[in-house]
């Protein structure tokens, strides 16, 4: 297994701390990771991307050119990647923020209206949540949601301690959309 | 011990801390900020208890590791591209006045202020002397965070074995990177005057024991500065002798080897293992320290039977192809790839490249 992913947003969205929780899971389930952010002269509002890769073999290059998988969480985002995709890979559309559909027939894509699902469970800072749980529940193979869910607890630390059921919450109605989608 | 995740530029102060630094003096610049921000506040820790200065510039804090080093601890400062060009009047002053120390470089594009990607424009700077006078410092290019770690164990040691400082060059994505590590455990460094005789640990005059260190860069005679330049090339013969180190990745029946240092090393690992699927086999020799840059074991590399020529990938406009010329000396094809300032080479340039030259 060589999954090689961007999740890329606005600045702020938390596109680089789920880059980390799935960075953090794969891990704790014994596999090789590297998590790579993307930066520069940005900034709240900006673009913000991380570059995560999960194997099971030791990685060579870290920097992603050609994902499987593309987490657009705003429309430049996905102009900006939507191309890069390998075909047959996953392309998920924060289509709360974005009506634009994609341009290609060579993909799984999914339109996932992160902020109202996010809202809907009482967390509305959890798009990005929301969003890593359809990304899981669309590729099961690379880490278990219940390492996901350790992976927070690790990476909010005690002080952010209270902020997990709250993700808890947003990740399985991510889970859910896809699944009943 | 577990793995854990961390992002290269805290390992790299978490490491140097455990291997015993408890003086870091720096300037912020971008893409090694994290590391002195790292410093400033685990410096003060009760376990750790050291110094973390934020210096006025760059040149300050260079000379502050001189001061520091004349006292035998373990100093280190960190800087990128430019910062590190304004700190080389005082790495030729640390290599004269036989001063160990580390000095890291997280490498950025360049010529100039140049970008605040990753660059490696700065491998001539780092071997071929970028300040003035005939001297040479051991140069590790790690291209993994764990490595790096690995690196900086080394590097202390070493440093006071030669007396002189050694540099790390690692790019931009090594400092930014989250990768899973394993740190050592935590090793105080106590100085003990009789293994540094030369450091300037205190001297009282009514009390007089030993000689008065006299820490210095200064030979008015010429005489005496030929002493001093008989002694370091001396260590310099056995440096280049002992220390190279290098990794030989996939060499069995390779038909080309592919030469590449840090980070471009991995996006040429990851040609190399697609084409090793698809029934091309092509090798590759990456120094791990770039001064003493391993010669022998790439002219070894080069002329094993089967190979038909090398590729020497970089990010700049041919750096190391010197060194790696060199080495070969005539004796194989060498062909270059690369870009310059923070553009990378990717993985499907460096394929296509390969594959062209299986056809030539």
């Amino acid at each position: 297994m060589l999954e090689q992913c961007i999740f890329a947003g606005f600045g702020g969205q938390g596109t680089l701390l789920i880059g980390k929780f799935l960075a953090c899971a794969g891990l704790m389930e014994g596999k090789e990771v590297t998590w790579l952010p993307s930066y520069g002269p940005e900034m709240r509002g900006g673009t913000a991307n991380c570059s995560v890769v999960v194997s099971d073999r030791p990685i060579a290059a870290p920097v992603v050119t050609a994902p499987n998988s593309v987490i657009a969480m705003n429309l430049p985002s996905l102009l900006k990647f939507e191309h890069t995709v390998k075909p047959g890979g996953t392309l998920i559309i924060n289509s709360s923020l974005t009506n634009a559909k994609s341009s290609r027939d060579d993909l799984r894509v999914a339109y996932v209206p992160a902020t109202e699902i996010a809202e809907k469970v009482g967390n509305p800072k959890g798009a990005n949540v929301v969003i890593l749980g359809a990304y899981l529940a669309m590729n099961p193979e690379i880490v278990a949601i219940d390492t996901i869910i350790e992976a927070m607890k690790e990476e909010l630390g005690p002080r952010k301690m209270k902020f997990l059921d709250g993700n808890i919450k947003a990740l399985h109605a991510g889970i859910d959309y896809v699944k009943n989608t | 011990m577990a793995k854990k995740l961390m992002k290269g530029s805290e390992a790299i102060a978490e490491a140097a801390i455990r291997n015993g630094c408890r003086f870091f003096f720096g300037y912020p610049i971008t893409p090694q900020t994290e590391i002195p921000e790292y410093f400033s506040e685990r410096m003060f820790e009760e376990e750790v208890h050291g110094c973390f200065l934020q210096a006025e510039s760059e040149i300050a804090a260079i000379n502050m590791v001189y001061g520091a080093a004349s006292t035998g601890v373990r100093a280190m400062t960190s800087s990128s591209s430019p910062g590190i060009s304004l700190k080389q009047e005082g790495i030729s002053s640390l290599c004269a006045a036989e001063l160990p120390c580390l000095i890291f470089n997280i490498m950025r594009g360049g010529p100039g202020i140049g970008s605040i990607q990753a660059g490696q424009g700065d491998y001539f700077q780092a071997v071929k002397g970028g300040g003035h006078g005939d001297y040479n410092m051991i140069t590790f290019a790690p291209s993994s965070v764990q490595e790096t770690i690995n690196c900086i164990g080394q590097a202390f040691p070493l440093a006071e074995k030669y007396r002189m400082p050694v540099m790390i060059c690692a790019d931009g994505i090594i400092a930014q990177m989250m990768e899973p590590v394993e740190l050592p455990e935590m090793q105080p460094y106590e100085v003990d005057p009789a293994e540094k005789p030369w450091a300037a640990t205190g001297w009282d005059p009514k009390n007089p024991v030993g000689e008065r260190a006299n820490v210095t860069s200064l030979y008015v005679e010429t005489e005496q500065l030929d002493v001093l330049s008989a002694r370091l090339q001396g260590r310099y013969a056995i440096i280049r002798e002992t220390e190279p180190q290098w990794e030989a990745y996939n060499m069995e029946n390779a038909e080309i080897v592919v030469t590449a240092f840090g980070t471009i090393a991995r996006i040429a690992k990851s040609v190399i293992d697609e084409l090793k699927d698809e029934g091309i086999n092509v090798g590759m020799l990456r120094p791990i320290t770039i001064w003493p840059f391993p010669y022998d074991a790439v002219r070894e590399a080069a002329t094993q039977p089967g190979v038909k020529a090398v590729l020497d990938v970089e990010m700049n406009a041919g750096q190391m192809l010197e060194d790696v010329k060199l080495a070969i000396n005539g004796a194989q094809n060498v062909d270059f790839f690369g870009h310059c300032g923070s553009h990378l080479p990717t993985v499907d340039e460096i394929r296509e490249k390969i594959l062209s030259m299986r056809e030539e």
